[in-house]
């Protein structure tokens, strides 16, 4: 057992969930007991949805427990059956399932002679796999089961579409602005003479996954899910996939000199042309995103050298990572990710981009680490944020797991061109603007407010300060506050001072600045 | 005017949505403020209350999950190894008064002994412990509170009339003049001292000292309340104290004092609204042959308060979808009101707790020459949606699942959860629940009209 108070990704379900309901006309059968089905309200309240969640449960109660669902599961799929003659039903087993090791195989194959639906169990061990885990296996699972099926009746079709085309592959509800991302990728290679062949889950039906095969390759823009799906593609259909996640401006431009070589193949082989993507990437960079220029103009020169810490899904904090040090100049003192099972590839990423790296679910790690650091910005999730308001530090969203505000009406893509002026404005924003910065330094601030006290890391406390060094803190400008508090402690600790006044302040200072 | 019917029950499939009743960690820790819960169970109990309490677990909550993994599911852990080791790193970081230990699907399943490895550590770790089983197997929703109520009864002191008659008194006059010192209670305190009277239901303190007001204007005191601030100041229990309700939830709660405790239960309306509050007062005086007065006009102050909301709503209709077993309650209420209710779904329905409620709708319906509604026990959303398709209600309160596609559909939704949340017991609070169902109606006659029915799904569902 572990003591938890707060968890990054979801149990496997709310996965298996967020991919069935993103398909149209695909019902998922959660085995559960009563108030497990809370996606439905999560979804519901979340993206504001204007339809009934095609979620149910089959109830588990005591008689479950006492004598096995027996009929009931059954019941519940030719039910849902005839209501609303879904193309799939899926029963997906929660932790309640898992435990009292009902067999779902069974039920399926039962329920599956009787109803026009196909049912596909969700193959997802609850214990060893997470929402995103269980969301990428059950897209593959979905997409697999129907090219086979395909196959099998011979009707799929193999031959490529005469332009070059490509799938979106693990868009799907609920996500981090996926919706807005979507539509932004949509239009990326569709500048560029790309159609898009695809897009699963979201939206997709499920009568034309037959022909995901024609499009001449895959992109996956987030590394959480789709992978599983565009490497099943890959083997069994030599598809190529372009995993580079197009955020920021300098993965942008790989994701569309990727796109150009994986369309050049096929292009040359067809017509002996070549398409040349260059010229697109340098006037998009130059007029469409503002992010190339934004980080060359003066605004931008009072970001340089200040310090962030990122935290997030390893697609998000790598790019944000890569961004902030690359793009902006600012110093990223710490990035980490929740996705331990990624942790290999996202140290990669991020080497050398920050001065640590910190892979953890636990949230008060995270909390512990920033408040060490004391940096001028956090970009993470609602998480951060709120440590973030604890110890005075702003706080900019940039990955789930998300709140209602984190799923906006307007067009916010983080993705593509327009995505890089986005993310531009939330990292502008979220930093104590430079003239005021500069300002609040000289005037010794606005606020009169206490010196915060509020600390997330233990340790320290038991150093006195005299009543004229306590109130000097005051004359510093608010967010500096708390770190000139801290350093003067440490320093003291060091030197052995048991009182602090006002000398030792400064020679703190003096010290920590030379 | 024909004879008051027999209220009939249906039952249906039980395929509804609702709160798993360990959301009752949400207000119970803030209620009881010396208390930690720990709820033991999977990562989906944690990822609910996280989600269901949305701002509130950023406060640093006093309460957390026990989260099992797979060495604790296939008994490789030692359960009570595991629980000491987290209940001391509670104590230790928290120093609370009492952990209450939230059993939960999982715990049943695999047959965890919650209740006998509490004991065991309660005397090692020097905590008391209570062990309450919550879960979505034999629960819903609120009446999670009423097996962490349950349990509390056992943990009450002993009531003894002769020799802790004295020390019972103090209790009163302390709970009494902790929420709102009152002379008048001093000078009958002779008089009002020979009733015994301990109300159960969690709710927040300023709701409770108004309950307490509305029983002392009839010379009647409340002794004390289960559960109290703190778990330290529990009252006492025993033969010759009266319980009573505030909340229709509470069926367990209700007859642990009675079977355990020698307590007798006083069946009443519950205090919602200005109808249930007098008939509640009645039935607490009728028991101490206390004589009320002035209720009635008091009543129809209220009344005459509310009467701008009682315009809007009259003649209106309603649906319950059916979450939080307070819908008996609120639909005698609105019919009170003038509202017209086609059905009330409810998720477990306890005839003899509630008898004294039924009742009194039955009687409101008569009064008001209104139908008798449906009650459907254990409903089936499904086939609830398929109705209001057909009964086309003004107002169906429902859950936060199936709101936003209401709406969607053009049927106007309050959030049934809100009702468990918002004060809407006792005569003070009289508006906030009309407040709550008119909302969706007021709003309706503002918004522009040419936005109803946005579903893309086809309509005839």
């Amino acid at each position: 057992m572990k003591l938890a108070y707060w968890m990054y990704a979801g149990p496997a379900h709310i996965g298996t969930s967020r991919v069935a309901s993103s398909f149209r006309n695909v019902h998922a059968i959660m085995h559960a007991p009563l108030g497990d089905d809370y996606f439905n309200a999560m979804r519901s309240t979340l993206e504001r949805e204007r339809d009934f969640t095609p979620v149910t449960a089959s109830v588990v109660d005591r008689h479950v427990l006492a004598r096995g669902s027996q009929e009931k599961v059954i019941n519940n799929i030719s039910r849902k059956d005839e209501e609303q003659h879904p193309d799939l039903i899926v029963p997906t087993p929660t932790c309640t399932s898992s435990i009292s090791q009902e067999d779902l195989q069974n039920f399926v194959d039962r329920a599956s002679l009787s109803s026009e639906s196909d049912v596909i169990p969700a193959d997802v061990n609850y214990h060893r796999v997470n929402e995103l885990q269980a969301a990428d296996r059950t897209l593959e699972q979905i997409t697999r089961f129907h090219l086979d099926r395909a196959r099998r009746r011979s009707t799929l079709d193999r031959s490529v579409t005469n332009g070059p085309s490509a799938n979106i592959t693990g868009i799907s509800t609920l996500g981090f602005h996926n919706q807005h991302d979507c539509r932004e990728l949509k239009r990326l290679p569709g500048e560029s003479g790309i159609a898009v062949n695809q897009v699963i889950p979201e939206g997709g039906s499920l009568k034309y996954l037959k022909d995901l095969p024609r499009a001449w390759f895959n992109i996956v823009p987030y590394r959480e899910v789709g992978l599983v799906t565009a490497t099943f593609l890959e083997k069994e259909y030599g598809m190529p996939h372009i995993s580079i996640t197009p955020m920021g401006i300098s993965n942008t431009a790989d994701f569309i000199t990727q796109v150009g070589k994986l369309v050049n193949v096929w292009a040359f082989a067809l017509s002996e042309k070549r398409l040349n993507y260059k010229l697109y990437v340098d006037n998009q960079t130059k007029f469409v995103s503002q992010a190339a220029w934004f980080s060359k103009s003066i605004d931008c020169q009072n970001l340089a050298g200040k310090e962030a810490a990122i935290f997030g899904d390893a697609t998000h904090a790598a790019s944000i990572t890569k961004i902030l040090v690359k793009e902006m100049g600012i110093r990223v003192s710490c990035s980490g990710t929740y996705r331990k099972h990624d942790s290999e590839r996202f140290n990669e990423q991020v080497q050398g981009l920050c001065d640590e790296v910190i892979v953890t679910e636990d949230h008060t790690e995270v909390g512990d680490t920033i408040a060490r650091i004391e940096p001028s910005a956090i970009f993470g999730t609602q998480m951060e944020r709120h440590i973030g308001k604890r110890i005075d530090i702003p706080c900019g969203v940039i990955s789930s797991p998300v709140h209602i505000q984190n799923f906006p009406l307007g067009y916010r893509p983080f993705l593509g061109y327009e995505g890089t002026n986005q993310i531009a404005d939330l990292i502008y924003n979220s930093f104590n603007l430079g003239m005021e910065d500069h300002l609040l330094d000289v005037f010794g601030g606005h606020d009169t407010k206490g010196v915060s006290t509020k600390s997330l890391s233990t340790g320290g406390g038991d150093i006195n300060w005299t009543p004229e060094a306590e109130s000097e803190p005051n004359r510093i400008p608010g967010f500096a506050r708390g770190k000139t508090r801290k350093n003067t402690e440490v320093s003291a600790k060091r030197n052995n001072i048991p009182e602090i006044t006002i000398d030792v302040m400064y020679a703190a200072k003096e010290k920590s600045s030379s | 005017m024909k004879t008051l019917e027999i209220p009939t029950l249906e039952c249906e499939t039980g395929n509804y949505h609702t709160f798993c009743p360990i959301s009752c960690v949400a207000w119970l820790y803030q209620k009881i403020e010396d208390s930690f819960f720990l709820v033991v169970g999977t990562k989906t109990r944690g990822y609910f209350l996280q989600n269901a309490l949305g701002v509130m677990i950023f406060a640093e909550p006093r309460y957390a999950m026990a989260e099992s993994e797979e060495g604790d599911i296939s008994a490789q852990l030692n359960d009570q190894k595991e629980l000491e080791r987290i209940c001391l790193r509670v104590k230790n970081d928290r120093n609370p008064s009492v952990i209450i230990w939230i059993g939960t699907c999982t715990t049943e399943i695999i047959k965890m002994d919650l209740e006998g490895i509490a004991p065991k550590l309660e005397k090692q770790l020097g905590i008391p412990i209570v062990v309450a089983r919550a879960n979505g197997l034999d629960h819903a929703f609120t009446q999670g509170e009423d097996t962490v109520l349950a349990a509390m009864t056992h943990r009450c002191p002993e009531y003894n009339h002769r020799t802790t008659y004295q020390q019972g008194e103090d209790v009163a006059k302390h709970v009494v003049a902790d929420v709102a010192p009152n002379e008048k209670f001093f000078d009958e305190k002779d008089k009002s001292s020979r009733c015994n009277l301990v109300l159960f239901g969690s709710l927040p303190s300023s709701v409770a000292s108004q309950l307490n007001l509305e029983s002392r204007r009839q010379s009647v005191s409340v002794s004390g309340w289960l559960p109290s601030q703190k778990y330290t100041e529990l009252p006492a229990l025993g033969e010759g104290v009266y319980v009573c309700g505030v909340n229709p939830f509470l069926s367990r709660t209700a007859t642990t004092p009675m079977r355990r405790r020698k307590c007798q239960l006083i069946g009443a309306p519950f205090p919602i609204g200005p109808d249930g509050t007098r008939a509640w007062v009645e039935k607490i005086c009728s028991i101490f042959g206390v004589k009320p007065e002035g209720l009635e006009e008091r009543e129809n102050q209220i009344w005459k308060n509310l009467s701008d909301y009682l315009e809007l709503i009259t003649g209106k209709s309603v649906f319950f979808m059916g979450d939080n077993l307070l819908e008996i309650s609120l639909a005698r209420f609105l019919i009170r009101c003038g509202m017209v209710v086609y059905e009330v779904g409810i998720p477990y329905m306890d005839r003899r707790y509630q008898a004294a409620e039924l009742l009194l709708l039955q009687h409101t319906c008569w009064k008001m020459k209104k139908p008798m509604p449906r009650i459907v026990e254990k409903p089936d959303n499904y086939s609830q949606v398929q109705r209001m398709h057909e009964l086309k209600p003004d107002l169906a309160i429902t859950g936060m699942a199936h709101a936003n596609p209401l709406e969607a559909r053009d049927i106007d939704t309050k959030w049934s959860v809100e009702f468990t949340f918002a004060q809407i017991h006792g005569s003070v609070n009289a508006r906030d629940a009309p407040e709550l169902v008119t909302r969706p109606l007021r709003r309706r006659s503002d918004s522009a009209s040419g936005c109803r029915s946005l579903s893309r799904q086809a309509v005839d569902v």
